[in-house]
């Protein structure tokens, strides 16, 4: 035999899904909701999505280049980041804004703490705080067709009545990404049907928050109540997109469902009972911070142990 | 309901088309062959010969060095060349006796004559098996003799038959349930004979639809032998797997599967079973796959135990392309090989040649968390965690997450997206606390 043969340990073949296909199956699963963003709030709301992508990616290129640690950029996980930061700002809001979230999220939330898994909060997520926190007027500001207004879920804070069906559409002012509810359901099915996530910690979630609304929401058995509270902020958005982010949701079957209880909770506590009108952000922060104890009590029985 | 199975596992890519409608050709050897003295798990066998001496088919070459260890018997007649350590598969080198084929394939006397089982005593039969060198030949090679002399022989109601064949690309045992069916369902009868409150089932694949008819004919008249159709999914044919999909019992890995009731055999051993009690012949072939996208002509042989892996790739029409990578086994669990330059052993089941290795393809990138190995393992534990004990070098709690469950099927290594060598990395770890369990006791 002229050559060498290759040996390495068993298996010898491997799956085709890598890393890289399926943050690049997440940003497809975006779309739908990032294009009726763009749609109905303008060309505006594209730049937000582009720059702060590109914030994203060239933050972990110059740091990865000045760390001397090899370049990952090309794995898309800094591409779904910005991608994901970008869907929860407000259409109106001035570009270097965002680019500035992206750049904590990346440097700060993910590569100071060891880089792609290694981060124990959504970076998306912890920028967007940042930034509710550092620029609180701006990101609050929300306007549709020029106009600025209160969210829907504002107004049913305040005691008024929204409407329904134009919530699920997205005819509503709110964040980029976040009002429609139909374009993001056409995402979570994608994700779904590929088995990027699993139907735990959404379904636990919404089923918890929904019980939730019920028994504390004031409203009794009110469906029409209910139906806001799911259409209305970024709760679908959170509970398929950032909910189900894989580094920072517990990987124990069990503890998911734990996870997805926990956010149904906090969204509702926060929500029903805090000063904004907004829980989603900060139910799932807090959340993540829990993901390593949720894992300890919920690891799996093995097989052939379960009775001990 | 659905088809019997069990939670967990993967479905990779099957290649069974390359080789499944090649009938089992028979192969003589030509060079001379090679008989390590350490094909099973165990203590390794003694040396009978020495060179120089005459041997005949069927003559026992090897005496077991313990009770958990095996006879080695010759397949061939002719004279010791030698007796000298040989390269195995798993690398090691092992003392083997090397035997010049005279061609003549003179038998001991007896060697092939027709046996009654119903008149042996069970004592006679465990004997009988256990004079033949039989191993568990699915792969592990544990001393079958043993196996069928549980503590508590009442205690066990199934004798299961593992035909499931999980293995990507393997067809040897498919080929022998369309071949040999009698025999399957003959040596489960000398089985059964010897478990009198057990029943009999043949598990098979539901990809291997012709098989199951063919046995399902044979065993309708069986009162006490069903054939169970299983779901097609990689490792089905983990006898933790088979026995939960069969019974519903869960065996770990402290366990035997005697402890709950069973006993499982694969196919070619229920059929060297028979042929060591009814025919009156030893264990002295194999049936072999040669496959794979490098190989000319994929086939299936049935080979003289100690023959060349080079023979046998010859046999197949050599390389179409060259391969990149030559297994032992079947790609999930098989055995890389630097060199073909090997015996024909007990355990051998394929020959697996790839003109790409994925597996270097790939370079390792962090974890991300995604879950997929934790919903298709089969054992039911979390490899990221055991993953990172693995780097800490932390026995303790590798052990405490139940690392010693892993069944080392591969199944977290082949979802992995962020293509980590995880099976590898358990390997090793297992080693290490299995070495310090002794190192204690």
């Amino acid at each position: 035999m002229s050559r060498l043969l290759n040996v390495s340990s068993s298996p010898h073949v491997r799956d085709t899904v890598t890393t890289k296909s399926i943050m690049y199956d997440v940003l497809i699963a975006m779309l739908p909701a990032a294009a009726f963003g763009v749609y109905q709030f303008g060309f505006h709301a594209l730049m937000v999505i582009v720059l702060t992508m590109l914030a994203c990616v060239v933050s972990e290129y110059v740091y990865q280049v000045f760390m001397h640690r090899p370049i990952t950029i090309a794995d898309g996980s800094a591409l779904v980041t910005g991608m994901i930061l970008a869907l929860n700002m407000p259409p109106e809001i001035p570009v270097w804004m965002p680019a500035l979230g992206g750049v904590f999220a990346i440097i700060i939330v993910k590569q100071l703490y060891g880089g792609l898994g290694q981060n124990f909060m959504n970076p998306a997520l912890a920028a967007r705080c940042f930034l509710l926190i550092s620029f609180a007027g701006k990101m609050t500001t929300f306007t549709l067709d020029g106009v600025s207004g209160a969210t829907p879920l504002a107004q049913l804070k305040a005691g008024n009545m929204v409407d329904v069906p134009a919530m699920f559409i997205g005819r509503i002012p709110g964040t980029i990404g976040e009002v429609s509810v139909i374009a993001l359901l056409i995402g979570a099915a994608y994700m779904l049907v590929k088995k990027i996530i699993s139907i735990r910690i959404p379904a636990a979630y919404i089923i918890t928050f929904s019980l939730f609304v019920l028994i504390f929401g004031g409203h009794g058995f009110d469906l029409g109540f209910l139906a806001a509270h799911l259409c209305g902020g970024g709760l679908i958005f959170g509970a398929f997109f950032m909910a189900t982010d894989y580094v920072t949701s517990p990987i124990t079957p069990k503890g998911q469902i734990v996870f997805g209880i926990l956010l149904g909770c906090l969204t509702g506590l926060f929500r029903l009972f805090g000063g904004s009108a907004e829980g989603v952000s900060y139910a799932i922060i807090i959340s993540n911070i829990l993901v390593p104890l949720i894992e300890k009590l919920t690891l799996p029985k093995a097989f052939g142990k379960e009775g001990k | 309901m659905g088809l019997a199975t069990f939670k967990g596992g993967i479905h990779p890519y099957e290649g069974k088309e390359l080789s499944e409608n090649k009938p089992v050709q028979e192969l003589l050897p030509k060079g001379e062959l090679v008989y390590p003295m350490s094909q099973h798990i165990g203590a390794p066998a003694k040396p009978l010969v020495k060179k120089g001496d005459r041997v005949l088919a069927g003559q026992k070459i090897g005496e077991a060095g313990g009770f958990i260890s095996a006879n080695v018997i010759c397949s061939v007649s002719g004279t010791v060349k030698a007796v000298e350590p040989r390269l195995m598969v798993n690398g090691q080198m092992v003392t083997s006796i090397i035997v010049e084929n005279d061609g003549l394939y003179e038998t001991i006397p007896g060697y092939g004559e027709e046996r009654d089982y119903t008149k042996l005593s069970k004592e006679e039969i465990r004997n009988i098996v256990k004079e033949a060198g039989i191993v568990g030949l699915g792969g592990a090679g544990f001393p079958t003799h043993v196996k069928l002399s549980p503590k508590d022989e009442a205690k066990i109601d199934y004798i299961l038959v593992n035909g499931a064949e999980c293995e990507p690309y393997l067809t040897s045992d498919y080929r022998m349930m369309l071949e040999e069916p009698e025999k399957i369902v003959g040596g489960l009868k000398v089985i059964l004979s010897l478990f009198d409150n057990a029943r009999g089932v043949i598990g098979i694949e539901n990809n291997k639809p012709e098989g199951i008819k063919k046995l399902q004919e044979l065993v309708k008249d069986e009162p006490k032998i069903e054939v169970r159709e299983l779901l097609t999914k990689y490792p089905q044919g983990g006898e933790r797997s088979l026995i939960y999909a069969v019974t519903g019992r869960s065996v770990n890995s402290s366990m035997l599967p005697a402890d709950a009731g069973c006993i499982v055999d694969n196919i070619d051993t229920v059929i060297a079973i028979y042929n060591a009690v009814c025919r009156q012949t030893p264990l002295v072939r194999k049936i072999i796959t040669v496959t794979g996208d490098a190989v000319a002509n994929p086939q299936n042989f049935s080979v003289k135990l100690g023959t060349n892996y080079q023979e046998l790739l010859e046999a197949a029409g050599g390389f179409k392309t060259e391969p990149e990578k030559i297994i032992s086994g079947g790609p999930m669990m098989g055995q890389a090989l630097f060199s073909v330059d090997l015996p024909v052993t007990k355990t051998s089941s394929a020959l697996t040649c790839f003109t790409k290795d994925m597996v270097a393809e790939q370079e390792p990138t962090p974890c991300i968390r995604c879950g997929r190995c934790v919903s298709v393992c089969p054992s039911h534990i979390v490899p990221p965690m055991m993953m990172k004990a693995a780097l800490n070098d932390d026995c303790e709690t590798f052990e405490k997450i139940n690392g010693m469950e892993c069944m080392e099927c591969g199944s977290c290594t082949y979802v992995c997206p962020a293509k980590r060598p995880l099976t590898q990395a358990f390997k090793d770890m297992r080693r290490q606390v299995a070495a310090n369990r002794r190192k204690k006791a």
